[in-house]
């Protein structure tokens, strides 16, 4: 397999509004960096995440999804995030039989306290996406142009 | 198609050192529905926030995106500009490139790709924004408080301090709940009646303050700010306007034999009764279940004697419908029932008590009138054996007793032993425990002060039985220090029972569909940062319902929830997060998916009718969202296996519109 030096991964990151994404924020207010492949898409709670959402992500040529939300026992909404980790988990090993490897998808905790997590879950995952290269099982090609 | 307008900030250089924002600009100007975009120094200072107003009313922009910091910062100051400019605060998105861009990468080619991708995935987002109008609704301005206990009352009496009106509906003839039975309170000792009882006086004479006695939640309706409740006011057989509660009823009333439970069944009252000599209301009430005149037609005696004429044995339930703005939810506790623990002969000797029945046979109004004998014989006990954490802190495995902490009774046992080696100092004391927790302003000093100066013995161990026997009671413990077995041939055996919720707290739950634990105390909206809201909203948590609890932290709680409800009818109308879930009545197949993963109880449904064919009209059942209840988290947006679920402002389609962006 050829592979292009230059290629890097495209990383949709969905950030549940009250922890991960104020998370991310603060990595940014300490200038913690992680990779620029990571995109964040705000949603009010990580049980808002269809796994619609990432299978579109998959099949537009993302290469890697995760989904950061509040620790459990602390979700703005009491029980959201225990939802969320149920459904992730049913997704997850269903797209890792369709071929979409374990590695590609995650689900972090991540609070507003925590800046360092986040980017460096962002260094790590974007690593471990990288070493797996571009995602093909679900892409759809006709989406492209 | 949307007329947008994108505002790419550089926010002096945070933004703009790393970012090439005219690049920014430049690139997403070409982007579909965007007809005008610029790069501008702040745009959140008022030249940037004029301009943006300008370009609105200017371009006929339908749509504004703002490439700048984190929409935690600004988007409610963005929000009112566009608002004050006339067009829809929730037509504006914020592309964060600074927190997610500027800051965290150095490159700037790299950055300003990011930026330009972030642009995009805003813009398509607009692209698919509705207009949203936050809804409004009228708040009634009244609070309920269930139960009367010393939260309930606290609670009202914050209310009605505020000015607002308030009813207390409590299920007893009275108010004053637990504490009302208590003998001294620790940590301070002094007496529970001198401190609780003027604030019942103060409660019965508050002219905002209504006491629903003898009454319960028969249902609610409504949502927050508008709650429509039906109390039932059960039958006293007394008119409560002409009692004056004299009490010459009860002297004269020939049944006698009524287990007293205000005195926890240690001696007997008659059958019309007044609970205790300070209840308020002070209000006699004919117990049903042995009223002579109620049962056999024969008797009536209490009517001949009243003179105010006030006995009516015709007397029926009432129900009254009553509308408020907020509930307080202060049912209480109750020690649990001792039969599943007949180790320690609770059921076989009478000198084996419960705490709370050791607190009646102190107490200067109990049926000893202070003086501690023993129920068996009232002799004067000379030891006396307390355990503790008589089903509290349980194996879940051994099917009995409650696996929490029931908090209280380590510093209720000391202060039981420190006050009988006070009263009685011939008398020895012992104490079992597992461990002592007493943590708490003074408390542990208290305890200490029960070892070290009234000399009561601690022994870590469990009793293992007590065998009643020759008018003793033997004692067999294990002593887990010295590693020994202990026998102690004693008077008295006082059980300190785990406290649980009150057994209608469940029922009263589900009418006010608000959570519970599994061991049925209520749950807070968070545990951390609304300790006293329950997930429901506009329901409220009032001491020891939402967890055990003594008095100081009772009184604190619900004066937190007094004060939320205050803020809460203050307002005359609630506006509304319209982000809220919206169900599409079509696709909705009435599944009930959705109302079992709301949080708060926000989705009910309806029978709609829909067109059927051949014109036909067909009742579905559909989902109906609440606005005022829902706190849009989305949860049922994805449990709605027929997609008819969505929400408002983050909708399955805007989502994936950035989705579709972020991935090109
Ligand atoms: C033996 C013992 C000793 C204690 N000693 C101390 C002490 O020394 N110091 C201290 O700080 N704390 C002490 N406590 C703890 C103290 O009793 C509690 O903290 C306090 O009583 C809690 O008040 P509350 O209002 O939450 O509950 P409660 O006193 O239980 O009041 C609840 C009220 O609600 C009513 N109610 C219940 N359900 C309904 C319903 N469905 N509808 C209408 N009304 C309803 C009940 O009838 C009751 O009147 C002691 C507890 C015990 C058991
Ligand atoms: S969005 Fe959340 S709060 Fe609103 S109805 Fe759905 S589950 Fe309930
Ligand atoms: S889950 Fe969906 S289909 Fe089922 S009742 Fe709720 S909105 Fe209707």
């Amino acid at each position: 397999m050829q592979v292009d030096k230059n290629w890097t991964p495209t990383i949709v990151a969905f950030c549940c509004n009250w922890c991960s994404y104020a998370g991310a924020d603060l990595s940014g207010n300490n200038r913690l960096s992680y990779p620029a492949n990571v995109k964040i898409i705000r949603i009010p709670c990580s049980c808002r995440l269809n796994p619609m959402f990432i299978l579109r992500a998959f099949q537009r040529g993302a290469d890697g999804v995760i989904l950061c939300g509040c620790h459990p026992g602390d979700c703005h909404y009491t029980t959201g995030n225990y939802y969320a980790r149920r459904r992730m988990t049913l997704l997850f090993s269903m797209l890792d039989y369709l071929g979409i490897e374990k590695e590609r998808t995650r689900v972090e905790w991540v609070s507003a306290a925590e800046g360092a997590k986040f980017a460096a879950t962002m260094n790590e995952f974007v690593e471990a996406v990288t070493a797996l290269g571009e995602n093909k099982r679900l892409e759809d090609f006709r989406c492209k142009q | 198609m949307q007329r947008i307008g994108v505002f790419v900030c550089w926010c002096g250089s945070n933004i703009a050192a790393t970012v090439d924002v005219e690049a920014v600009a430049d690139a997403l100007s070409k982007e579909p529905g965007v007809v005008f975009a610029t790069n501008y120094q702040y745009m959140c200072s008022k030249s940037g926030q004029d301009m943006i107003r300008e370009k609105i009313k200017e371009l006929g922009l339908t749509g504004v995106v703002i490439c700048s910091c984190s929409p935690r910062m600004h988007e409610a100051t963005f929000r009112k500009t566009c608002e004050s400019a006339g067009l829809n605060p929730y037509m504006v998105e914020i592309a964060n490139i600074r927190e997610q861009v500027s800051w965290v990468h150095k490159d700037k080619a790299v950055g300003t790709e990011k930026a330009i991708i972030l642009g995009r995935a805003a813009i398509a987002k607009v692209q698919l924004n509705t207009p949203l109008i936050a809804g409004q609704t009228p708040v009634t301005k009244r609070a309920l408080v269930i139960g009367g206990g010393i939260a309930g009352i606290q609670t009202a009496l914050d209310i009605a301090d505020a000015g607002f009106p308030v009813d207390i509906v409590e299920k007893n003839p009275t108010i004053g709940g637990k504490m009302a039975q208590l003998d001294k309170t620790f940590p301070t000792l002094d007496c529970a009646a001198c401190i609780l009882t003027p604030k019942m006086v103060d409660a019965g004479q508050n002219e905002n303050i209504r006491i629903l006695s003898y009454s319960e939640i028969e249902d609610v309706k409504g949502y927050i700010g508008n709650f429509d409740v039906k109390i039932r006011r059960k039958a006293r057989y007394v008119d409560e306007e002409k009692c004056t509660g004299c009490g010459t009823c009860m002297e004269k009333c020939p049944m006698k034999k009524v287990p007293n439970e205000f005195n926890m069944g240690l001696d007997n009252r008659t059958a019309i009764y007044i609970p205790f000599a300070q209840a308020v209301p002070k209000v006699a009430t004919i117990d049903a279940n042995y009223c002579l005149k109620l049962n056999t037609g024969k008797c009536g005696i209490c009517s001949k004697v009243c003179l105010a004429d006030a006995v009516d044995y015709e007397q029926k339930d009432e129900i009254l419908e009553e509308k408020y703005g907020a509930i307080v939810v202060a049912t209480g506790f109750n020690p649990i029932s001792l039969e599943k623990f007949d180790e320690f002969a609770y059921s076989q000797s009478p000198d084996v008590v419960s705490s709370l029945e050791f607190e009646r046979l102190m107490n200067a109004a109990g049926p000893t009138g202070g003086t501690l004998l023993r129920p068996s014989d009232k002799t004067h006990p000379h030891t006396i054996v307390f355990v503790q954490c008589v089903g509290s802190r349980c194996d879940a495995s051994a099917e009995k007793g409650k696996e929490y902490c029931s908090k209280i009774c380590c510093m209720y046992t000391a202060k039981h032993a420190m006050l009988t080696r006070e009263k009685y100092p011939d008398t020895e004391v012992y104490v079992f425990y597992i461990d002592v927790r007493t943590p708490g302003k003074g408390f542990d000093e208290f305890y200490r002060r029960a070892v070290e100066q009234y000399n009561v013995h601690y022994i870590k161990g469990m009793v293992g039985k007590v065998v009643p026997e020759g008018g003793k009671l033997k004692v067999q413990a294990s002593d887990l220090l010295d590693n020994r077995q202990i026998h102690i041939d004693a008077d008295m055996v006082v059980l300190a029972a785990a406290i649980e919720p009150d057994k209608s707290a469940r029922p009263l739950a589900t009418k006010l569909t608000a959570s519970m634990d599994t061991n049925d105390f209520f749950t807070e909206a968070h545990p951390k940062l609304r300790p006293v809201e329950s997930p429901t909203a506009g329901i409220f948590l009032s001491g020891t319902c939402q967890g055990p609890k003594d008095i100081p932290e009772t009184v604190a709680q619900a004066g937190a929830a007094a004060s939320k409800v205050i803020s809460l009818l203050v307002k005359d109308n609630l506006v509304g997060n319209p982000c809220v879930a919206k169900p599409d009545e079509l696709m909705c197949n009435g599944c009930s998916s959705c109302e079992k993963v709301c949080p708060y109880g926000a989705i009910t449904y309806e029978d709609k009718p829909f067109r059927g064919p051949n014109r036909t009209t067909l009742i579905r059942r559909v989902a109906v969202v609440n606005p005022a209840v829902c706190q849009g988290c989305g949860a049922c947006t994805v449990a709605c296996p027929s997609g008819a679920m969505d929400l408002l402002g983050f909708s399955n389609r805007q989502i994936m519109a950035e989705v579709d962006a972020i991935c090109k």
